[in-house]
């Protein structure tokens, strides 16, 4: 698999310096606030993406991390004027050990087991973020949340949220690559392939299960925290299962077990509604259609299929290595 | 002392209600192995196609309630022809996905067809409370749960005593050996997701009398679902009453002694209390744990 424009070692630095650039040609600021949107989904995405992707095991409960993030951080500037990168790191821990815990008990269960514990974990938590008002201001929210500010360099303008939210972005890529090259990413993937005789040769799934699951945690929790600052106002909205839908549209649109593929697919799945300008109901209407369809007719994703065809060439060179395995996605590293 | 025993028969009704909605989980979750998240909508259209044939429709409730449920049992059919049956090999997320999108797909067509604001079906019998063993019911509550205990036993004796049934349990228990045996098992599949969207479907269709009718109403009662079948073990009819008639006493009481806001909280502890300590139920056989 070398060779191809996919695997040069141009093609990174490349699409940092677009990314870069981003801002200079697209001049409104509406739709650099999309951009940021767009920035923070991607995290979110690489956080689903990090668990669901490697593993096989689907959170439907990981807004919950988000809202975690968010609500510590933000609770930590409204109510004891923490600074922001402090209650950014807080927040990101807080979702981590919200992660490690809810994971001892829901990596216990298997499919659809695993589904639902995710969905009451995060539905009991969002019933607390709107019952508990004396904390959260329930459906009320918090407002004046301080904007994200790092050493006196305030993101007070999209341009510069932006910027620091790519910044945040390329942090949590770091962890993903790192993470995924460690014995946590390879035992991971051994699991979603072949869970029992990952187990019989000695690998501990559980356990790093359980370290990938709170990892994933840790960066949702850390896009929850830039979220709330960003947006200067929290409310227990952010448990509303339609952003969980969002973010497995853009992880399967993308392409599940590639790392290129949920940022790409938040990318699209945020700016291009917003250019359209759908109007809501039929923006979920086409969202439900493509979930339907993307899993019938493209399941390894948008990324998962550039990469085919780009490899397509070399792979009739070789006829005989196979690797698809029953017809599962095989790309990892992209 | 009143308290108790009137908290307890608002359980109750609640709790078959919920059996209601439960049973037809069982039958797509426990034997087909299909974790339906569209389950909820199933039993939303239910009650939006009862209102469309009873109150634009016009139709007497006995006429336009059971059309619904033909609506629904075709609909289900064909979804289950064109959507399921492709992906009956797929991987266990695939399928997953698929119905959490159909779910996302008919809540929000619901919203376009029926808009936003909540609607009621008229009960057709008249609403004077009476007392009924020294406490104090509505006659339509009496008669949904009646209406809904009727649909459980009715559904069990399909299952357990008549050929279909049979042909049914036996294209779950093991596919190849069914068709071997001349069942034709893909109609089976689609028959027996008709029969527990129907199910589903009846819940929402009597339900649309006592509560009001919105394009989200299904998610809270999938969930609930969810809760009831697996606290009473998964393919269970029985479990599915005995899970109903538990979680209803529980928000019941919850509501009552403990914190009202905190409601709908009362079934997601019970349902992870379960998932932890007795993952098969009350009634099941393990399947999906460790």
């Amino acid at each position: 698999m070398r060779g191809t424009w996919i695997h040069s070692r141009w093609t990174l630095p490349t699409v940092g310096v677009l990314a870069l650039l981003l801002p200079v040609v697209v001049t409104s600021s509406y739709f650099v606030h999309v951009l940021v949107l767009a920035v923070i989904f991607s995290i979110l995405t690489l956080s689903l993406n990090l668990l669901t992707g490697y593993s096989g095991l689907l959170s439907l409960g990981h807004q919950a991390f988000f809202a975690i993030g968010a609500y510590i951080s933000a609770l930590l500037a409204t109510r004891l004027y923490v600074p922001f990168w402090a209650g950014l790191v807080l927040g990101g821990l807080g979702a981590m050990v919200g992660g490690y815990f809810i994971s001892r008990i829901t990596l216990r269960l298997r499919e659809a087991y695993f589904v639902i514990a995710t969905i009451a974990f995060s539905n009991i938590i969002g019933l607390v973020a709107l019952n508990w008002i004396d904390l959260t201001q329930g459906p009320m929210g918090i407002t004046g949340v301080p904007v994200p500010s790092v050493f006196g360099f305030e993101a007070d303008t999209p341009v510069k949220a932006y910027y620091m939210a790519l910044l945040l972005l390329a942090f949590a890529l770091l962890v993903c690559r790192r993470l995924l090259d460690s014995d946590v990413g390879r035992s991971m993937i051994a699991m979603r392939e072949f869970e029992n005789l990952a187990k019989v040769v000695g690998i501990d799934t559980r356990r790093y299960a359980i370290i990938a699951y709170s990892v994933s945690a840790m960066l949702a929790g850390l896009a929850g925290a830039f979220y709330a600052h960003y947006m200067k106002f929290l409310s227990p909205d952010v448990f509303a299962f339609d952003i969980m839908v969002n973010v497995v549209v853009m992880m399967l649109a993308g392409g599940m077990g590639t790392l290129t593929g949920p940022v790409l697919g938040a990318f699209i799945f945020t700016v291009v509604p917003e250019a359209l300008r759908f109007s809501n109901e039929y923006r979920l209407v086409l969202l439900a259609l493509t979930i339907i369809l993307l899993v019938r007719f493209l399941p390894q994703g948008i990324w998962g299929l550039v990469v085919h065809r780009v490899n397509k060439v070399e792979r009739l060179v070789e006829p005989g290595t196979k690797v698809v395995v029953a017809g599962k996605r095989r790309e990892t590293g992209a | 002392m009143e308290l108790v025993s009137q908290t307890t028969m608002n359980g109750l009704i609640i709790g078959g209600t919920y059996a209601l909605t439960a049973i037809g989980m069982t039958l797509i979750f426990g034997f087909m192995q299909l974790v339906n998240f569209a389950h909820g909508e199933l039993y939303m259209l239910g009650a939006y196609f009862t209102f469309t044939y009873v109150v634009m429709g016009k139709m007497p409730f006995w006429i336009g309630f059971p059309l619904a449920l033909i609506t629904v049992f075709v609909l289900a059919y064909i979804l289950d022809v064109v959507l399921l049956r492709p992906l009956r090999n797929q991987d266990i997320l695939i399928r997953m996905l698929t119905t959490i999108g159909l779910m996302l797909l008919f809540q929000n067509l619901a919203l376009l067809i029926w808009g936003p604001v909540p609607q009621r079906v008229p009960s057709p019998i008249s609403g004077e409370s009476i007392e009924f063993l020294g406490l104090r019911v509505a006659p339509l509550h009496l008669l949904v749960t009646a209406a809904a205990l009727v649909v459980i036993l009715a559904a069990h004796y399909v299952m357990q005593h008549t050929r279909m049934g049979m042909a049914m349990r036996a294209t779950f228990q093991d596919r190849e050996v069914a068709a071997a045996m001349g069942i034709p098992v893909n109609r089976f599949y689609g028959l027996t997701f008709a029969f527990g969207a129907v199910l589903a479907a009846a819940g929402g269709g009597l339900l649309s009398m006592i509560f009001l009718v919105t394009p989200t109403m299904g998610v809270l009662a999938s969930s609930k679902a969810f809760t009831v079948v697996i606290l009473g073990g998964l393919g269970s009819f029985l479990g599915a009453i005995t899970g109903g008639m538990i979680i209803g006493l529980a928000e019941a009481f919850g509501a009552t002694y403990l914190w009202a806001d905190y409601k709908d909280a009362i079934a997601f502890v019970i349902l992870l209390a379960i998932l932890m300590l007795k993952p098969n139920g009350l009634f099941g056989k393990a399947s999906g744990v460790e």
